[in-house]
């Protein structure tokens, strides 16, 4: 079963409308209508937008009016569907036929099997997606989003979601989780099944898992049985990172076929974790010019490996083995400091670096500080950096203190996560994760007499959302359409997922959420989806969450229940070279050519070097007369009008006689000579 | 330990002209300037004042008004440095003259073991050479090029009978003397036990070797591979990671050459969030900048090879200049170490092979004048800190050196603030047949140099004695650097979180992998955690009742321990 799904999904047999729309980038952003964003879109389609469109074009931009819709849809729980079609009368330019009074029945005829022949129409929601927000119909089928607009006519037979003005979002992609990340001899509490559970419980309808090989190990068999666990158990949409423990020649091949036959784009490197994933500055550079060439993007962990293998050992020294030793030895510093070596390395290598778990406010700076020098990077805060922070490390109660433990660190700073916030929704850090690994408490105390033996891992996959939208969104630091681009389409653009994930459009993944703002919930472990016995956000107060989940355009969360089929989800497999990070880099390249000064032969004389000593990088083949064609040096203030010094009038300067100089036998000549 | 000077100094010959008096100079020390009269005797400032009651037959200096500062420091030189069976052409006798010329007194040379060799050895032949020919005061630097226990006790012992407090270590040179983060994070908490400054030669090698074979790949074989192959933010990132594992370990930094605007950012962010870090530019950064490398005559462009190379940035200068002014770099050097053309032409068809060295410890003094004082930038005060005051802090040399008061070395020096002269390798002190500023029009210059209290440099002629230069011992803990590490070490107590034993479940595992084993795990620490939220006030889910907890994944093995759980670890 799992084979005739990943067949459907080999790339060359993808349906059309993923075919190209993305290779141009410029135009990608270039509406062409009110609701049609991506160019050709609805090619071909029922529905003709651009007529509905040329009417409103000079009137008022597409985003001034979101916004007043806002201040319209006061309460959407208690809205009439007379509200909700007031509210899009001043939408549309007389577009009102009879189609709306009908609308407030849930099926639009007397059947009641949900979406029988998988076809949905969602009525009277507000759109929401990065770039704008609209009212509009939605009308799915076979798992798509066949069109989208207004006052759409429902066929006979199909259910209809009546969502009242709320929010119509792209589901959520939960970029990092370890599912099925291998610690000693146990696995995480929360497998496939599990984890995608909580994740649709929580609005996120598709994860991108890490597959982590052991460090002997292949890859490609690594990666085999992480898409076979998937594909029997997950209930959403996955695709899959590949970490690299080590870095040597048989890597290099099987990531070459990971990324040409397996639809694997993105690859993990390790800087931390020393003697086990660790890679130094020589690999690493070795590891990011490799998968530049692949067109990869390259996740990064970024932490001083060396350092914390020495805090980790003075701490344990000084008596300190409780959980609290765990922050102590991974101190914020040492997260910054491997983030500034990461992007380093990027820019030399000109490839997009894409940090990991940003846990701390001075990596988050960082980051910050390198986009704003042109770097191509991104930040991925989690979940847990984003709504807690380290203090709990120093509770009393060992259980809770080791629930927190994971790589990097919570941050000891309560700041920290209102600084993310902030990041988050200028811009800085692009996209949101959980890194979701749950341990139980009996796993987590492997390590009750020694810190380092804590594995590591938080919960987060189904809070993601909500909090980002309780501690950015209602807090108005962040507006929805940026909370759409950070939970969503941020990462399907990283990922080359887009538009057929995070985004609301004909032609995409019928992946959507209906989004209800005002709804508050209590976290806590006793009503989680997760199997661990401990949230690392019990007790917090969260506001915002899913009404109403679809993925592939079923019905699987709708009013506190779930109903998942085990072993839906499918591989969704990535192409190289996304635009979103590869397009700068391409240009890039071209510009980068560095060329050398021609000179004349330096004829000179040459000091005899009597013994082969050590620290001479063996020149491998060194050519003396640089290539052809040569463009001006960057500057030359001295290729003329500069004398130099003439010959040498000092007399009491003691010239150190008894060097052996080599005179080449046609004598110097005045290029080379100085005095 | 000025105590200490004065007694050493006597043991000095003493000569007939050791009676000296300058008058009506003004004082600019670091703090503050005013007029006074300064009498020398036995190489020591005696008195200073107006209207001195001095002894008859002393020779006079009129000063007329001019600046009278104390002898510029050059804390960094790497005179007749052995490079492949040849040394650099200024040996101490050349360098410590050309250092006189232009106004400084007193150098601080590096002591370069060869890998693998002995320091203490090292160390003996560098003051054996420096005993030999100096001709002003000098003391030593020693570098750490390789890390075993056997250096270790070398570096106790030089810190503690040598009189060394500062030590040297590559982050560069892969292969050569770089050293891992690890051997970087041992020997920083080594020295930041001993009282020691950390400097560091801050470059990540390991790019810079790959950016060499890929230079040497395409075909660029001249200096301006150099160049290429060792861009700026290699130089910041190593900067950046020396500052963290010095802020990890709490021990004083000092990053030696800074020479691109993007390393000097990353020492003022890092002093601005309170790290012990101090930076040198030195005079080839402060004063010229790296275009030079395209230049078309080879033997031209290869003079400037250093490491981290000279930025191609032309605006690098003028930053440097303002980060010294506004006190965010605290000391200039010159990392003085000239090869002849002969001997750069090693690396005629690989500029890797090139040996690394540009001058500048005449021109150092001179530079900043011109570029930072004439400019407006700096005021004299902030003149006399960063070209000598700040170094013989950093050395625990202070108040002996950098500074003209009553007991201090008579070390000091009459600056002509309008003097101009163009630098040019025709006139100056060095061996060497190519000055790097060659051409350059400054203003400032020393019109008189005193140095142990004997005149050296008077209208333009100078008169100096080979071998007359003293090591001058450095202790540890300088008080510039310490004050705060020490203070730190105190509030840097780390407590344990005391809890009860965990007695709850634990899975079965088997230790494949090759986690740190605990070495003597204790389970019940003391005292205080460091903040505790938790203590109190704080709940956790409560108990739930049984049929509240969700479903759990079965099948695992659970250790219970015999006496069962206690409620100090439950969580439902």
């Amino acid at each position: 079963m799992s084979d005739c799904r990943r067949q459907w999904n080999r790339e060359d047999e993808l349906p059309v409308y993923l075919a190209g729309p993305i290779s141009s980038g410029p135009n990608q952003r270039k509406s062409y209508g009110m609701f049609s964003s991506v160019e050709g879109a609805f090619d071909s389609k029922t529905i003709d937008f651009d007529s509905y469109a040329v009417g409103r074009k000079g009137s008022r931009t597409p985003r001034s009016r979101s916004r007043e819709r806002i201040l319209d849809s006061g309460d959407p729980v208690e809205k009439t569907p007379g509200d909700a079609r007031e509210g899009s009368q001043t939408n549309s330019t007389g577009e009102i036929d009879g189609t709306g009074t009908g609308a407030e029945v849930q099926f639009a005829e007397e059947e009641n099997l949900p979406g029988k022949d998988g076809r949905l129409l969602i009525k009277g929601g507000r759109v929401v997606n990065d770039d704008q927000s609209f009212y509009a119909d939605v009308f799915i089928e076979d798992g798509l989003i066949m069109q989208v607009g207004e006052n759409l006519v429902a066929p006979a037979g199909v259910k209809v979601i009546e969502a009242n003005g709320r929010m119509i979002i792209p589901g959520g992609i939960d970029v990092n989780t370890c599912l099925m990340k291998p610690y000693l001899d146990t696995q995480p509490v929360d497998d496939f099944l599990q984890g995608t559970k909580a994740a649709l419980a929580g609005g996120t309808t598709m994860i991108i898992d890490h597959v982590t090989p052991q460090p002997e190990g292949s890859l490609l068999e690594a990666f085999e049985r992480w898409q076979e666990a998937a594909d029997k158990k997950a209930c959403c949409d996955y695709s899959l990172h590949v970490d690299i423990p080590k870095w040597n020649e048989t890597v290099k091949d099987e990531l070459e076929m990971l990324v040409q036959d397996k639809g694997v784009n993105s690859f993990q490197v390790f800087m931390a974790y020393n003697d086990l994933y660790q890679m130094t500055d020589s690999e690493l550079y070795a590891a990011l010019s490799f998968l530049k060439e692949l067109g990869a993007v390259v996740l990064v962990h970024a932490e001083n490996g060396d350092l914390v293998a020495k805090e980790q050992r003075k701490i344990l020294g000084m008596g300190i083995t409780g959980p609290e030793g765990h922050p102590l030895s991974h101190p914020e510093e040492l997260e910054a400091e491997a983030v500034f070596r990461a992007i380093t390395l990027g820019n030399r290598v000109n490839c997009p670096v894409y940090i990991t778990k940003v846990m701390s406010k001075s990596a988050a700076d960082t980051i910050a500080q390198a986009r704003r020098k042109g770097s191509v990077v991104f930040g991925e805060p989690i979940t847990a950096s984003l709504a807690t922070d380290g203090s709990h490390y120093w509770s009393k109660n060992w259980a809770k203190a080791a629930a927190y433990v994971t790589s990097p660190p919570l941050s000891p700073d309560p700041t920290t996560l209102d600084h993310l916030h902030t990041l988050l929704a200028c811009g800085d850090l692009q996209v949101v994760g959980s890194s979701h690994c749950a341990y139980s408490t009996s796993q987590k105390a492997i390590g009750r007499d020694d810190f380092t033996l804590i594995p590591e891992g938080v919960n987060g996959v189904e809070e993601r959302m909500g909090f980002v939208w309780d501690k950015a969104v209602a807090m108005g630091k962040m507006d929805e359409n940026q909370f759409v681009a950070v939970t969503s389409t941020n990462a399907a653009k990283i990922f080359n997922l887009y538009p057929r994930k995070g985004r609301i459009a004909a032609g995409s993944d019928a992946d959507i959420v209906i989004w209800d703002p005002d709804s508050v919930k209590t976290i806590t472990a006793k009503l989680q989806q997760s199997a661990a016995e401990y949230n690392i956000f019990e007790g917090l107060e969260c506001r915002g969450g899913p009404a109403l989940v679809l993925s592939q355009g079923q019905i699987v969360y709708e009013g506190g229940k779930l109903q998942v089929q085990q072993g839906t989800g499918r591989f969704i497999p990535r192409k190289p070279f996304p635009d979103f990070a590869y397009q700068r880099v391409k240009f890039r390249n071209q510009v980068k050519n560095s060329q050398g000064v021609t000179r004349g032969m330096y004829d000179g004389p040459v000091y005899e070097v009597p013994s082969m000593p050590k620290y001479i990088t063996p020149s491998p083949s060194a050519k003396t007369s640089p290539t052809s064609h040569q463009p001006p040096p960057i500057r030359n203030l001295h290729q003329s009008n500069f004398s130099l010094s003439g010959a040498q009038i000092d007399d009491n300067v003691p010239r150190r006689s008894g060097h052996r100089i080599v005179a080449p036998p046609g004598g110097r000549s005045n290029i080379t000579s100085l005095g | 330990s000025l105590l200490h000077s004065v007694q050493l100094h006597l043991t000095i010959p003493l000569e007939f002209s050791d009676r000296l008096l300058i008058k009506g100079g003004r004082i600019v020390n670091d703090d503050q300037s005013f007029n006074a009269d300064i009498y020398m005797e036995d190489g020591l400032i005696k008195q200073i004042g107006d209207n001195l009651i001095v002894p008859g037959g002393v020779k006079t200096i009129e000063a007329n008004g001019k600046m009278v500062i104390p002898g510029g420091i050059d804390i960094h030189t790497r005179f007749q440095k052995p490079y492949r069976g040849t040394t650099s052409l200024d040996d101490f006798a050349q360098g410590t003259k050309s250092a006189l010329a232009g106004g400084t007194t007193m150098i601080v040379d590096h002591v370069f073991p060869v890998p693998g060799s002995s320091l203490m050895e090292a160390y003996d032949q560098w003051k054996q050479w420096a005993d030999e020919k100096a001709c002003c005061d000098y003391s030593l630097h020693v570098d750490i090029t390789h890390w075993d226990d056997t250096v270790k006790q070398e570096v106790d012992h030089l810190v503690k009978e040598k009189g060394v407090n500062s030590f040297q270590v590559y982050m560069a040179y892969e292969d050569y003397c770089q050293m891992t983060n690890s051997e970087l994070y041992e020997i920083f908490t080594f020295l930041a036990e001993r009282g020691g400054i950390a400097q560091i030669h801050a470059e990540n090698g390991e790019i810079i070797s790959k950016e060499q074979s890929r230079m040497l790949q395409i075909g660029i074989t001249g200096p301006e591979g150099h160049v290429l192959s060792r861009p700026e933010e290699l130089e910041a990132e190593a900067v950046f990671r020396a500052v963290t594992i010095a802020s990890q370990t709490n021990c004083p930094l000092y990053v030696t050459r800074v020479m691109s605007k993007s390393a000097a950012d990353i020492i003022s962010q890092a002093r601005k969030k309170g790290n012990v870090v101090f930076g040198e530019p030195i005079a080839a950064s402060l004063g010229t900048d790296g275009t030079h490398y395209w230049s078309k005559n080879w033997a031209k462009a290869a003079y400037f090879v250093t490491s981290p190379p000279l930025s191609p940035d032309p605006t690098t200068p003028d930053y440097l200049n303002t980060l010294l002014a506004s006190g965010d770099l605290s000391v200039t050097g010159s990392a003085h170490c000239t090869f002849s053309v002969a001997q750069k032409a090693i690396g005629k068809d690989d500029f890797t092979q090139i040996p690394e060295g540009v001058n500048g410890v005449e021109e150092r003094m001179s530079l900043i004048w011109d570029k930072a004082v004439t400019t407006g930038k700096m005021d004299e005060n902030m003149f006399v800190a960063v070209t000598s005051t700040n170094a013989a802090k950093i050395l625990n040399l202070y108040p002996r050196k950098g500074r003209i008061a009553v007991g201090s070395d008579a070390d000091l020096v009459i600056w002509d603030t309008d003097a101009v002269r163009t630098i040019t390798a025709k006139t100056h002190q060095s061996a060497a047949e190519y000055n790097i500023f060659e051409g350059m029009e400054l203003r400032g210059a020393p019109q008189v140099v005193i140095c142990q209290g004997k005149i050296v440099l008077e209208d333009g002629n100078l008169h100096v004695t080979s071998g007359v230069g003293r090591f001058i011992p450095c202790s540890p803990y300088p008080d510039f650097a310490y004050k705060r590490i020490k203070a730190r070490k105190q509030l840097a107590v780390l407590r344990a979180v005391p809890r009860g034993m965990y007695d709850g479940p634990v899975s079965e595992f088997s230790l494949s992998r090759g986690g740190t084993p605990s070495a003597s795990a204790r389970t019940s620490p003391t005292k205080q955690p460091v903040r505790n939220l938790h203590q109190s006030g704080f709940s956790l889910a409560g108990p739930p009742t049984p049929e509240d907890l969700p479903i759990r994944p079965a099948g695992r093995r659970i250790v219970v321990p015999p006496g069962g759980r206690s409620n100090i670890t439950s969580l439902s």
